[in-house]
């Protein structure tokens, strides 16, 4: 790599999708509309447990349009898949659609209309008359303790945390509750289905890992993953909800295949809140304990979350806890318990950003009990190697990111007494956390061609899901052969393509970027080889004499484009593939990061606002400046959403979401948001992969609502431990009910 | 596709006539409201009658002062217009406070005051509801009811809140709503036109079926008056009122010489306080005044099971707009 060539790697180079994107070009999953499609429409059970007694479906027949109406007694026979993450074909939800009579959770598919629009299919949808056995649901975490109590969930344990508790100097005990959040990506779940004659799958699917779901539909339909494609070139983001495959797209594929036409179905915007997954309900003990300097000795961290009755979903609210800080006697348990909800799936940062909200916040109580100040407190206990795996980190600057991040937000203005901060009818309040999340890179295949055109390609099953993935792909292309990223295209999201990661839990940038840069230089073999062959431009050369800039050979003081040596030897292209490992397990692979956060409680009218946040982030080498950043603001406005509104709110008596749409599930608006100010500290963390790179996607939602959380105590006085941190419990004296 | 006759009126009259009484009919002007619940399958109006083209789209002042809005003039229209935000800020400011941009490009003056309620239990088409199925219940009693339900008002059947901002300001002024119907036009007193849900939470305004809104006329401003809204929610915009407060005042020096105070939010319609004005009338303005007469918008109130906290919050509502307004 040249010094020229270097610099495109963390450069702002804009989206390379954005033109597409913005003209209308780029294709959805819905928006494929092949010839002769029919629809599919849902019809949601409306109890949250108990069974189908009944289906009456003669009625939505007859209405017009109408091809067919699916439900458990009439649907083909499907296999499930082993859900193996090992083996790549996960799903969240094992139970197939329409596999019984059982209802587990309110909107769960009992039917599915197809017909020849979307207004018919919908319309007979409502006239398909289910009768139900109602049983009395499991609506939330109390209730499913007192139903089932818990499943275990995994740990780890070091030391005697019991007994280190018992004998410390200072101690805290508390309990952190966090509610159902619910994805809510702006683009609907979607797929879109059909099958050639030689029974081979085609399926648009809003799919963060079309690997995943071609290798699931495989298992599911009995049919080599070969003879299914799943295409995701474009998704309208998905936050982990997309990750895996949900039953509608079961559903679509199945009915395609017994109507014999393309089917496309959209789920609509209440049911994305029940059968596509959530981020769990969670509670979270708390047990700390510091010796007399402020040095934590012991640490407990026991999480419980609401799960399935059809499946276990572990949030891992502690997977932090275990390696942030420093401590000999540490505990982190987690367990599950089971509610009528649908299962649960990860949400940007999961396990992390609730568990780093319990964690973080309960520092900042543990500091206040100990009597020092909270960025001191952590900064004394900040661990210096990885205790949970005995392992040094590849590379840690979060001593740098929270001293970076303090100075820039102006800590040491901050007056530690509760509330003494005003400025006219408002008062301030300043609150900080640690953020951290692991790095991750999985095996990943490539291919790149270098064409006779002048042009690259670049292709790989892996996906762009609003990140910028598309575009710094190309970076690394250009980065290697020297070609300007507007002549390189980029192919993703299809499972035809070369095996990439999912698009989830950070690891997509780590993971694709080697395997790009491989297939680019294996390429470039391909083109010394072709330029020194006996056809070739510099025929008189050995392969290793040749160097690589700006797209061209050179050789001997001579310069040949790429396309000149290509044209010379009369091949279309040179191709290279390449196939990189999954990280080794010799160093633990972590980001981290410190935000701090300025809020703003008029107490006069009860009004509470976020009006500063300042993150300093250490992920590695940052690949591009713009989208990168970008990833941070939107993990800290979405950490607002996080710690001032969201809430998927279910009625205690049914276990019904009741706040099923946009109006009423609150997220932040533009005028929620406050100027953020985000640090990069871009330190290469080249132990994990050639780029140094870790991966940007989560790490920015870790700790900012507990951040919020400790400004909020600060101005108020008030600890408030259950999420989201809404005005009312703020407020004084707040009449209660009369009566139930 | 649900099937339904659609017809276009050019005039109130051929509305009117086009709708014929039919319970099962609905007028569309803006769409925002009847469009999402068809949608949803809570509205299944068997025939539309576009209003888009009556000739009902201007604000006139009228010799006596006061100000004549057709029902066509669109949110956006309306708090844009000169005189109203000149005489009637708090009207304007109170439309700018809700919705979105684009919504209020399309709502109208008249679908305004007929928009229903936004609980989420009348809006499943699954729950209890009296008002989308008399006689089944009110799940909201004892159930989710922290943002969108009332403590004014209520009734054992219902507890939604009315949910427009424009109609809190219009209590506030005093307005007269004009009606055409099938026997000619006639006048309902603003203050009567939306009802208490009673025992017939079903039944939410004084039209008789088939009657038109064709203008709302604003009592004419009070002289050298001063109003403001202010709006109280989770987020800073795109929500409903948690509480929300309109208030106008006319001063002499210190002295408020006459208040009017509406609430939204907090009450099952819009909610006029009449009980806050007396308390405030002929008063030196002070924080203790307003907090006070804040109360007794809220002798009455019933506290839910999640809403309590509004009785305080209403009454900040109140206690702030008024010390902003009477400051200097």
């Amino acid at each position: 790599m040249s010094d020229k060539q270097q610099s495109i790697i963390g450069a702002g180079v804009p989206r390379i999708d954005g033109p597409d994107k913005l003209a209308g070009r780029a294709n959805y999953a819905a928006d494929n509309l092949p010839p002769n499609m029919a629809y599919g429409y849902g019809v949601f059970s409306t109890i949250a447990k108990g069974k189908v007694t009944r289906i009456k479906v003669d009625e939505a027949k007859r209405m017009p349009g109408v091809i067919d109406i699916f439900h458990h007694g009439h649907f083909p026979s499907l296999y499930r898949t082993p859900s193996s993450f090992v083996q790549g074909n996960k799903v969240e939800e094992t139970r197939l659609p329409f596999e019984d009579e059982r209802v587990y959770y309110e909107g769960q598919f009992v039917a599915l209309v197809v017909a020849d629009s979307f207004e018919n299919a919908r319309a007979a949808a409502r006239h398909v008359e289910v009768e139900y056995a109602s049983e009395s649901a499991v609506a939330n975490l109390a209730q499913g303790l007192e139903d089932n109590g818990t499943q275990a969930g995994g740990g780890h344990s070091r030391g005697d945390a019991a007994s280190a508790f018992d004998s410390a100097d200072t101690t805290i005990d508390v309990t952190y509750h966090t509610p159902v959040e619910t994805h809510n990506p702006m683009e609907m779940h979607a797929s879109v289905a059909y099958w050639d004659a030689q029974g081979n799958l085609t399926i648009y699917d809003a799919s963060q890992g079309v690997v995943v779901e071609r290798n699931a539909l495989s298992k599911i339909f009995a049919i080599a993953p070969e003879r299914i494609t799943v295409h995701a070139p474009y998704i309208g983001s998905g936050f982990g909800s997309k990750l895996w495959t949900w039953p509608h797209a079961i559903a679509t594929a199945a009915v395609s295949r017994e109507v014999g036409r393309p089917v496309q179905l959209v789920v609509p915007r209440q049911q994305m809140f029940t059968t596509t997954g959530h981020r769990p309900e969670t509670r979270q003990r708390m047990r700390l304990a510091t010796d007399g300097n402020g040095k934590l000795v012991s640490l407990r961290h026991e999480a419980i979350n609401t799960t399935s009755f059809t499946d276990q979903y572990v949030e891992t609210c502690g997977s932090v806890t275990k390696s942030l800080y420093s401590c000999p006697d540490l505990t982190v348990s987690h367990a599950t318990t089971q509610v009528n909800r649908g299962t649960p799936t990860s949400m940007r940062a999961p396990g992390a950003a609730p568990g780093l909200f319990a964690l973080e916040s309960a520092i900042d109580e543990m500091a206040l009990a100990a009597g020092v100040d909270p960025v001191q407190f952590r900064l004394d206990n900040y661990a210096e190697r990885d205790e949970s795996q005995d392992l040094d980190f590849s590379s840690n600057h979060i001593v740098e990111a929270t001293k970076q991040a303090a100075e820039r937000f102006g800590w040491h203005e901050r007056n530690p007494q509760i509330g003494s901060m005003r400025e006219g009818r408002e008062i301030v309040g300043y609150g900080m956390a640690a953020c951290n999340w692991e790095a991750l890179k999985r095996p990943c295949d490539a291919r790149v061609s270098l064409r006779a055109d002048g042009t690259a390609f670049a292709s790989c099953a892996t996906q762009d899901i609003g990140t910028g993935t598309y575009t710094i792909v190309a970076q690394a292309v250009s980065d290697v052969t020297g070609i300007p990223v507007d002549r390189i295209t980029v192919k993703l999201g299809d499972s035809s393509y070369p095996d990439g990661p999912i698009s989830g839990g950070s690891w997509a940038t780590a993971t694709t970027l080697p395997a790009i840069a491989g297939a680019a230089r294996n390429a470039l073999d391909e083109l010394k080889r072709y330029a020194t062959g006996s056809n070739g431009i510099f025929a008189e050369a050995s392969a290793d004499d040749l160097s690589v800039a700006d797209g061209a050979l050179r050789y001997d003081g001579k310069q040949a484009s790429f396309a000149e040596v290509l044209d010379a030897a009369r091949y279309g292209s040179a191709d290279g593939e390449a196939h990189t490992e999954a990280a080794d397990s010799k160093y633990s692979y972590r980001s981290f990061g410190a935000h701090f956060v300025e809020v703003r409680w008029d107490p006069g009218i009860s009004h509470l606002r976020v009006s500063r946040v300042v993150s300093a982030i250490d992920v590695g080498k940052v690949i591009n400046e713009t989208t990168a950043r970008n990833q941070v603001e939107g993990a800290v406005v979405m950490g607002i959403g996080m710690g001032l509104f969201e809430a998927t709110e279910y009625d205690e008596r049914n276990g019904r979401p009741v706040n099923n749409d946009y109006a009423e599930y609150v997220v932040p608006v533009h005028a929620d948001q406050p100027e953020i100010d985000v640090i990069l500290l871009d330190y290469p963390d080249l132990a994990f992969n050639e780029y140094g790179a870790r991966g940007i996607g989560e790490i920015g939602i870790t700790g900012l609502a507990a951040a919020i959380g400790n400004a909020v105590h600060h101005a108020t006085g008030k600890r408030i431990r259950e999420l989201p941190i809404t005005l009312d419990k703020l407020m004084d004296d707040v009449p209660q009910a009369q009566s139930a | 596709m649900r099937h339904f006759d659609y017809a276009r009126a050019e005039s109130p009259q051929q509305a009117v006539a086009a709708h014929g009484s039919d319970r099962d009919a609905a007028f569309l002007a803006g769409g925002t409201t009847l469009l999402d619940l068809v949608k949803l399958d809570v509205m299944q109006p068997q025939k539309v009658i576009d209003i888009n083209g009556v000739d009902l789209d201007t604000i006139e002042r009228l010799d006596d002062g006061r100000l004549r809005i057709g029902a066509m003039v669109t949110n956006t229209a309306l708090a844009r217009d000169e005189r109203v935000v000149e005489d009637y800020a708090v009207l304007s400011q109170a439309l700018l406070a809700g919705a979105s941009t684009q919504l209020r490009n399309k709502a109208t003056t008249g679908g305004n005051i007929m928009q229903r309620v936004r609980c989420p239990y009348f809006r499943d088409g699954v729950s209890a509801c009296n008002k989308r199925e008399p006689g089944s219940g009110c799940a909201a009693i004892g159930g989710v009811n922290r943002t969108v339900h009332a403590v004014l008002g209520t009734s054992d059947n219902c507890i939604a809140t009315h949910p427009s901002d424009m109609c809190v300001a219009m209590a506030a002024i005093g307005a007269t709503v004009e009606v055409q119907g099938p026997e000619g036009t006639r006048e309902i007193d603003f203050g009567d036109f939306h009802l208490l849900p009673g025992d017939t939470p079903a039944r939410e305004h004084a039209l008789e079926p088939g009657e038109l809104i064709t203008h709302v006329v604003l009592d004419a401003p009070l002289e050298g008056n001063r109003s403001a809204y202010l709006k109280l929610r989770d987020r800073q915009s795109y929500q409903f009122a948690l509480a929300s407060s309109a208030v106008i005042v006319r001063m002499d020096g210190n002295t408020i010489r006459e208040a009017r105070v509406a609430m939204g939010g907090v009450g099952t319609k819009p909610w006029r306080a009449p009980e806050v004005e007396a308390a405030l009338k002929g008063k030196t303005a002070s924080e203790a005044l307003f907090t006070d007469a804040a109360k007794l918008a809220f002798e009455k109130a019933t506290a839910y099971s999640q809403n309590g906290y509004k009785i305080p919050l209403g009454q900040q509502a109140i206690v702030r707009n008024l010390s902003d307004l009477t400051a200097a």
